[in-house]
């Protein structure tokens, strides 16, 4: 009788007993993304769903992450097949307005040099040693732009997709510290007090419905393999425009969004297990990855001060800081420190051209990417 | 000589933080618009004394819609 009472009790201590260094230090990680999410407010639609994830696939003998278990069902269902992250680019699609970007073409060059640092990470994780497509995922922290990042590593490294996503979404919410130094530090007081007037000019309807349809066939024509990508957010896009499917652009944009980023949200913290996560690869991957995003920036400003000589100084050099994807944070950064120096300056249309500009940039850096190592024969 | 504060950016007014009468100086914060869910302050042009006001809250503004007046000097 007493032996039995000991067998039950150690059957409640079993979870106890299995419980290894690995998994306290990944249930604290989950903690301090709770944390961070909860109490500093940095992204916490998604940082809290990844740090419960996580604190749950480390509790050892629940096998969440095993065949069956109901993370492993939610992440092969919606990672695995990459549905989730395109699910959430038909909803970015329908809650973006491009028109600043048409009003202002100019800032697609800016979307574009937001980019760089994609490709200039790329080649650093290369010469560290990654493979061919895990430089690949880590260079696409770059693109600043959670599904992207998401879409590609769960594509071609899914055994990074923790690290990688973890890095894609706190630098994300990390652009109002990591970007206001490097735009100091590329800038002059007199470029950075330039005034750029909002301007009035309207987009047509026409041209708002034309553009995701043209942006989709010329950019699928030119990589393919990014199709999946441009062709979500530009269908999302033509909802919103055409006005014709209201239900639709709502439920994408809101209930869609909402439930994908849910499960997107546990199923990451479910990659995070202390036995894959803490390797020194993952603090290395976080370091490319912020050294990513320093890069964007700071590519993004430079091709802002050639625009502001082109122009002859009409164009605020500090714009160009918001030619990453990080929406609409940037924008923002770039309007408050447009101000600091210059209190009738409102910086805020332009950059947000630039942003919108860097959210198609982002995914058509990617696309292109994918389908040049399709063409060398890579993937 | 009177001043007009236009709009500089479309939104939705959120404060108008000034009366008619009201002397204000340079710089001084008259107005918060809301644009792409961010709060924007808008500050005087000159120095002087408010005349009119073109708007109330919850207003939606385009660019270059007035937003009040100043008397210089006042």
């Amino acid at each position: 009788m007493l032996e039995a009472f000991a067998n039950g009790f150690s059957g409640l201590l079993a979870g106890f007993l299995h419980l290894q260094l690995s998994n306290v230090v990944m249930i604290i990680v989950g903690c301090v993304l709770l944390y961070l999410g909860i109490k500093k407010d940095f992204e916490p639609l998604l940082l809290v769903p990844i740090g419960f994830g996580c604190i749950l696939v480390n509790i050892p003998l629940a096998n969440l992450m095993e065949p069956h278990g109901f993370l492993r069902t939610i992440y092969d269902a919606g990672i695995m097949t990459e549905l989730f992250p395109l699910l959430i680019f038909v909803g970015i699609g329908a809650m973006t307005d491009f028109s600043p970007v048409l009003e202002n073409p100019v800032t697609f060059l800016l979307g574009a040099a937001g980019q760089c640092g994609i490709f200039l990470t790329l080649g650093l994780a290369l010469a560290l040693g990654f493979t061919e497509l895990d430089a690949v995922a880590i260079g696409v922290i770059g693109a600043c732009d959670g599904p992207t990042a998401i879409y590609v590593t769960a594509k071609y490294a899914p055994h990074l997709l923790g690290a990688v996503s973890v890095a894609a979404y706190s630098y994300m919410s990390l652009v109002p510290v990591i970007q206001p130094p490097i735009m100091r530090a590329l800038t002059t007081e007199k470029e950075r007090m330039v005034v750029m007037r909002a301007t009035r000019k309207s987009v047509s309807k026409t041209t708002r419905i034309l553009f995701p349809l043209v942006i989709t066939i010329l950019g699928g024509l030119i990589a393919p393999m990014g199709l999946p990508l441009l062709g979500t957010i530009m269908l999302g896009n033509l909802m919103r425009e055409c006005g014709a499917v209201e239900r639709l652009t709502k439920a994408s944009a809101n209930e869609i969004a909402n439930v994908v980023t849910l499960l997107l949200g546990i199923s990451i913290g479910a990659t995070m297990d202390g036995k894959i996560f803490l390797q020194t690869q993952t603090l290395i991957i976080l370091a490319l990855g912020f050294i990513a995003i320093c890069l964007d920036t700071a590519c993004g400003v430079l091709l802002g001060k050639v625009l502001y000589v082109t122009s002859k100084g009409k164009i605020n050099p500090l714009i160009g800081a918001a030619g990453i994807s990080a929406f609409p944070m940037s924008a923002r950064v770039v309007m408050k420190e447009g101000q600091k120096y210059n209190k009738k300056n409102y910086l805020l249309m332009h950059a947000m051209g630039a942003n919108a500009a860097g959210q198609i940039g982002s995914v058509i850096a990617a696309a292109v990417m994918l389908s040049v190592l399709k063409g060398m024969g890579i993937i | 000589m009177k001043i007009e504060l236009t709009s500089p950016i479309p939104g939705k007014i959120m404060k108008v933080l000034v009366g008619v009468g009201d002397v204000v100086n340079e710089d001084d914060e008259v107005m918060k618009i809301e644009s792409m869910k961010m709060e924007n302050p808008v500050y005087a042009p000159a120095a002087g004394t408010i005349t009119a006001i073109g708007v109330r809250e919850n207003d939606e503004v385009e660019v270059d819609d007035l937003l009040l007046v100043i008397e210089e000097g006042g």
